[in-house]
């Protein structure tokens, strides 16, 4: 939707920079008079969400930074140095790995919110698999990130994580040793690591650029999944969308903030509270709950390389959505059979999830073997047939009609004049 | 664009955009004060800001150098020629007639009773940080038997007072208090 600028200096100030940056109106352009769907829900507010939490994570990342030795002999200590000595540590530490899942929670939802809605389809498929290429930077930067204390957790995990790559033929072995920096993960795989966390926010910060540059190009989608035709379709992104994005920003940091302040080790694992130890493997390794679904799909195939490619499958296939799923209706609301198969799929990676954070034995491989086949026939199957035999239901013909309908259904007449305030 | 009414009569929007707003910004002030008060420093160099030190072990003539807040300590136990050459200096002949001795006064002058320890007058401790640019003085040289300082030719006397050179003042005197017969607190 990206129309004529609207946006007119008015200081002397203004005019002055507009002639050499016009950056104040690449801002306006951007987040005040950017025409936005009417329609929207709040399942749009985790784009705001996330670009906060990206900022929440780093800057309490570079502060943590000022207090922290990334040393196999000081790390440990310097955590707990961070969490009992530095001023408002305790605090500092438990924002960043509280804001890491909240994080990770947003961004699921936000990606199971493009689901639905079909905001993947043409012509938004560049900007999905720039939304994919910034999942798996969020994967590198967390898996990173959660080695860096140096816990029992931190060293198995990266021990397992690194290990994945032996099995490749032939380069596998010489690829690990290179991960490594040596025999085992030890001090050089550490100090690595650190480095590569530092710098992979920043990385996720241009893509973000380049997602939202996708986005205002072609435009929102929204709940109904029908284009924006006339001016009557949008309003102005400020105030309407700012202060949704506001509201959805406070209640998601009120979640955040009962986890950081009453329960901040619910989503961690005890086990990297006792520093790593090279000799002694805990009972039951598993990563961090955002990585479980992924962790059961690995460990369903028996074979080595096998797990591995099914278990980056699992992430590539989302790169051919657009391609997959051949209905030309976006939203679910519209789909009634896809709309059954979209909360099933939900319910497969939730239960993918559970079973990742189980033992590898018995009834639970069996399950995870079965989800994981699911999930891929979702996907391969199930999305490319459905576009053929469903029967979508009839599509509203505009945004604005959307919204005066469902009004007249709830009985709340905002009134004509309000139609016309999208100018 | 919300806020268009053009009446002079403030709406119920706009006395609520103005408390969301200013509860925004207490809010704000906040969340940033803990990311500024980490930079200070915290409780593991805070606890190093008091430091203990055994003075009775040190023999007459004998000097030992305690690390406090990360400066060296001149802790020294003069001999009595030390002692009598520091007092028989008019204090108004010095270049700095101030005690500079953070236990007294502001005023206090630089007399050697000010500049030795209270109750112990063969004892000196200082901040064996020259006061001209920050070098640390060798002891027992220079012109005045004191501590010369090499960098710039700072020469101080037996009681740490500056008498010659770029120096502009006596070797500072920290806080510091006896807390029991052999040991002082310093800080």
């Amino acid at each position: 939707m990206s129309g004529h600028s609207t946006y007119e200096p008015r200081t002397g100030a203004e005019k002055w920079l507009e002639r050499r940056l016009p950056i104040i109106r690449l801002m306006h352009d951007t987040a005040v008079s950017y025409p936005t769907p009417r329609n929207l829900n709040y399942w749009w507010t985790f784009g705001a969400i996330l670009s906060l939490m990206l900022v929440v994570q780093i800057v309490t990342g570079i502060v943590l930074v000022m207090h922290y030795t990334p040393h196999v002999d000081l790390a440990f200590s310097s955590v707990e140095g961070i969490m009992r000595d530095v001023n408002y540590g305790w605090l500092l530490r438990y924002m960043h790995a509280n804001g890491a899942s909240m994080f990770f929670i947003a961004v699921y939802i936000h990606i199971f919110r493009g689901l639905y809605y079909g905001s993947y389809k043409e012509p938004r498929e560049v900007l999905w698999i720039l939304g994919v290429v910034i999942f798996l930077l969020m994967m590198a930067t967390a898996f990173m990130g959660y080695v860096l204390p140096w816990g029992q957790m931190s060293f198995w995990g990266a021990t397992v994580i690194t290990n994945l790559f032996s099995a490749l033929p032939f380069v596998g072995e010489p690829i690990v040793t290179w991960l490594w920096g040596g025999f085992a993960v030890d001090n050089p795989t550490l100090n690595r690591f650190f480095s590569l966390h530092y710098l992979l926010p920043f990385m996720i910060a241009g893509v973000v650029v380049l997602h939202i540059w996708a986005l205002h190009v072609v435009g929102q989608n929204n709940p109904a999944g029908i284009d924006a035709k006339t001016p009557k379709d949008t309003v102005p992104f400020t105030p309407y969308a700012t202060l949704k994005d506001m509201l959805g920003m406070s209640v998601f940091l009120l979640v955040f903030a009962w986890f950081l302040f009453y329960q901040p080790n619910f989503m961690g694992h005890p086990d990297n509270y006792i520093p790593a130890n090279p000799l002694a493997t805990p009972a039951h390794i598993v990563p961090e709950w955002y990585f479980l679904p992924f962790y059961a799909i690995l460990r369903a195939v028996p074979d080595k390389l096998g797990g591995v490619l099914l278990m980056f499958g699992a992430i590539a296939v989302l790169v051919f959505l657009p391609w997959l799923d051949t209905s030309k209706v976006r939203s679910a609301t519209y789909r009634p059979l896809y709309k059954i198969f979209f909360w099933i799929f939900a319910a497969c990676a939730v239960g993918l999830g559970y079973l990742g954070s189980r033992p590898a034995e018995g009834g639970y491989v069996v399950a995870s073997q079965l989800l994981t086949a699911y999930y891929f026939i979702h996907f391969l199957v199930i999305l490319p047939v459905l576009g053929f035999i469903e029967t979508p239901k009839p599509l509203p013909a505009s945004i604005a009609d959307d919204v005066l309908a469902k009004q007249k259904r709830t009985g709340m007449q905002v009134g004509v004049k309000s139609v016309s305030e999208g100018h | 664009m919300a806020a268009t009414h053009d009446t002079a009569e403030p709406t119920r929007r706009d006395i609520l955009f103005l408390a969301t707003a200013a509860v925004g910004a207490v809010g704000t002030a906040a969340a940033i004060w803990p990311f500024i008060d980490q930079m200070n420093p915290d409780a593991s160099t805070l606890a190093l800001a008091s430091i203990e030190v055994d003075v009775s072990a040190i023999a007459e003539g004998q000097s030992i150098t305690a690390k406090w807040r990360g400066k060296p300590i001149f802790i020294r136990n003069r001999t009595d020629q030390e002692v009598e050459s520091a007092k028989s200096v008019p204090v108004a002949s010095l270049p700095d007639a101030n005690a500079r001795n953070a236990n007294l006064a502001a005023d206090a002058d630089a007399s050697d009773a000010n500049r030795a320890a209270e109750g112990n007058e063969k004892l000196l401790v200082m901040v064996g940080v020259c006061t001209h640019l920050g070098c640390i003085p060798l002891g027992q040289q220079g012109d005045f038997g004191g501590w010369f300082c090499p960098c710039h030719g700072s020469h101080y006397d037996t009681a740490g007072r500056i008498r010659k050179g770029p120096a502009p003042e006596n070797l500072h005197i920290p806080v510091y208090s006896f807390v029991s017969d052999t040991k002082i607190k310093i800080g």
